[in-house]
């Protein structure tokens, strides 16, 4: 195997270790907020993702991908912490 | 230069884009354990924006690398200004809405320099007593449902 297709399969399993933590993430995390960074996380890495197989078969196809993600992949996490509010509880 | 054959070239650009991609992928690794196990919601933004400007840059990087060409540099290029750019607002507006609602945790901070800011004022500037999202003592209960 050459050093490049040892390097994709190194990124494989770096890149799913954080993928499996960014999801526990989304699933546990206490607030939405934590959910809404994870998101962003993980958006990241399917973007690094791309860029790998990228690199490794030397094709140009999903370059336009990462460059939207980029741009637009921050306003999920705008949006929501735009309209997080405090819920007070009404005290008896 | 150095007197290489075009062999030699393709392998030793792809040995260069092996490297910058196995150290970018582990930046989103290290950004995962972040998450998994840092204590604060704050915290955790610090670890979930790693991966966004210097990991993309060290895949990018490896991609640049791995094309050989120059006349995509300025689309990779691109790509990481446009990231570069972007990723300070959502982390600041993150990082804003959870100072101002109840999922700062202030056990963990030594030095809070914005909360007399915060106090001052609400967000059209009226005194603080108008304050929609204004609270002077945090509350406890951060298992709330959402």
């Amino acid at each position: 195997m050459s050093l490049m297709q040892i390097a994709a399969v190194v990124c494989l399993v770096l890149l799913t270790a954080g993928a499996a933590g960014a999801i526990y993430r989304i699933a546990k995390g206490p607030s939405i907020l934590d959910r809404v960074v994870a998101t962003d996380v993980l958006l990241i890495i399917v973007s690094s993702a791309l860029c790998v197989e990228m690199a490794l078969n030397h094709h140009t196809s999903n370059i336009v991908f990462v460059v939207v993600a980029s741009v637009i992949g921050f306003v999920g996490s705008v949006t929501v912490s735009r309209f997080v509010a405090d819920r007070r509880k009404e005290t008896s | 230069m150095l007197e290489l054959d075009s062999n030699a070239w393709v392998v030793l650009t792809d040995s260069i884009a092996a490297v910058l991609l196995i150290l970018g992928a582990s930046l989103s690794t290290i950004a995962g354990i972040g998450l998994l196990r840092f204590p604060d919601q704050l915290s955790r933004m610090h670890a979930g924006t790693k991966p966004q400007v210097l990991g993309l840059l060290l895949m990018l990087l490896a991609l640049a690398f791995a094309w050989r060409a120059w006349v995509w540099i300025p689309v990779l290029l691109l790509a990481w200004v446009l990231q570069m750019l972007t990723a300070p607002v959502s982390a600041h507006l993150v990082g804003r809405a959870s100072y101002r609602t109840k999922h700062l945790n202030r056990d963990l901070l030594y030095v809070d320099e914005l909360s007399d800011v915060v106090t001052r004022q609400d967000d059209e500037g009226q005194p603080a007593e108008k304050a929609s999202d204004q609270q002077s003592v945090p509350r406890q209960d951060r298992n709330d449902g959402y």
